[in-house]
């Protein structure tokens, strides 16, 4: 189950470690370290952007393939529904 | 070998607590570091922590809500870029403290609870405190604040599991800790009154199980498995002295709360001339079990060793008198016949933490 504008949950938090210079998302308890391109989605799960508007712009960005986009953001957004920290 | 990077803090900032729970797992000989430190030092350690590479505190006890500088704690870890735990009894229940907490960047509370209903309380917990309790979880769920709800299993309250996943879902919990009880402390006092039966713990695992289906993305649903009856011992903290580094009340550096029983080690204070990073890098004692040097048969040559680091330092010191040995929770343990004969020993006795032996 996925939202159809997804946001980080209220209870998660993104931040920039200087130690490992990755994006950490940091939740109850947890944090995950994020690559590059997860932490370049998770950014724009703000609420205000569709699945699809979020796609539209990271695949501007960048010169990766359009579906390659489309199935990172889909996975990642999947993932993080299922631990409550994208609503 | 260099030190790794811990994330976490446990932040043990007091060992008082107005609860007496016959499954606490502080050492029985907590008055020993008892002494508490400043709040001068409380912050110095934060700040150090945080260039050790922390982004993690837990506020924890005791009951941390028995310092009236905890304000000022949560909010020098907020600032340094902490995601903030306050991991308390709720005790006592003080609604504008709890909006304080919230003002100066507290992220997540957990709550305790004894089981479904207030008869847990007194039972396990020696205390009325339910009422305080509920008041406390609702509060942190109307300041919009992450919480989790945890609730410690024994042979007592694992048939309540159901009416605690309601009470976890009524009270809007993000997260659902059933820990099944580690024998530490006064715990391991207690252990053959807190024993489960296997069966227990089957119908258990089963209820908690088919919560985290029907919950998902909901509450997150954590059922601790139980060591003593498991084939392999629990990861305990992930490895000795890695990822987590705990403060205990009186400045003690530990890799876990309960290891001052191991009293072949010893663990270092911090202080103005000794730092937290100092004491990390250096300690002999923090050094004694990281990574598998120290491995002994059957851990040096299994192929879990990077898996559960040879479980529980604590555990095979208290029952073995040796920390270096396999965990005995492990079935390839030499000596896991320990936690078998325990098993087959239940009794009715209770020490309650802080009250006479009765």
């Amino acid at each position: 189950m996925s939202a159809t504008h997804p946001k980080l949950a209220r209870r998660a938090r993104l931040r920039f470690d200087e130690i490992e210079k990755k994006h950490m998302l940091l939740y109850p308890e947890r944090g995950l370290v994020l690559n590059e391109s997860a932490a370049a989605i998770v950014e724009l799960c703000d609420g205000t952007r569709s699945e699809v508007e979020i796609v539209e712009a990271l695949a501007a960005k960048t010169d990766t393939p359009r579906e390659r986009v489309a199935a990172d953001v889909r996975e990642l957004v999947a993932r993080l529904s299922d631990k409550g920290l994208v609503e | 070998m260099s030190a790794p990077r811990p994330y976490t803090l446990i932040a043990e900032i007091t060992y008082r607590c107005p609860l007496h729970c016959v499954y606490c797992s502080n050492p029985t000989s907590y008055k020993d570091h008892a002494s508490e430190m400043s709040t001068d030092d409380w912050l110095r350690v934060l700040d150090q922590a945080a260039k050790l590479g922390v982004v993690q505190t837990h506020f924890t006890g005791g009951e941390p809500l028995a310092r009236s500088d905890l304000e000022a704690l949560v909010e020098r870890a907020h600032a340094r870029g902490m995601y903030t735990n306050l991991v308390t009894s709720g005790v006592p229940f003080d609604r504008a403290r709890l909006e304080g907490l919230a003002a100066r960047g507290l992220d997540h509370v957990q709550v305790s609870f004894q089981g479904d209903g207030a008869e847990s309380s007194r039972s396990f917990a020696d205390s009325d405190a339910w009422d305080q309790k509920l008041a406390a979880a609702r509060t942190v769920h109307d300041l919009d604040l992450a919480l989790t709800v945890n609730v410690v299993l024994h042979r007592g309250n694992l048939d309540q599991i159901p009416g605690v996943i309601a009470l976890a879902e009524d009270l809007g919990a993000e997260r659902l800790e059933l820990a099944n009880v580690q024998f530490h402390g006064f715990a391991y006092e207690n252990r053959g009154a807190l024993l489960p039966t296997s069966e227990q713990l089957d119908r258990a695992r089963d209820v908690a199980l088919a919560a985290k289906e029907r919950l998902r993305g909901k509450m997150d649903v954590l059922f601790v498995k139980p060591d003593h009856f498991s084939t392999y011992p629990r990861a305990c903290m992930d490895g000795w002295a890695r990822r987590f580094v705990q403060v205990i009340p009186d400045g003690t550096v530990v890799p876990c709360h309960a290891a001052t029983t191991i009293t072949s080690l010893s663990f270092e204070r911090v202080s103005a001339s000794r730092s937290i990073e100092d004491i990390w890098e250096t300690s002999p004692a923090l050094a004694a079990f990281r990574g598998d040097a120290w491995m002994p048969d059957p851990c040096r040559t299994c192929e879990r060793k990077s898996v559960d680091f040879g479980g529980c330092r604590c555990q095979a010191f208290a029952l073995l008198g040796d920390a270096a040995l396999t965990d005995p929770a492990c079935s390839l343990s030499p000596h896991h016949d320990a936690i078998a004969r325990a098993r087959e020993e239940p009794s009715r006795h209770f020490l309650f933490r802080g009250r006479p032996n009765r």
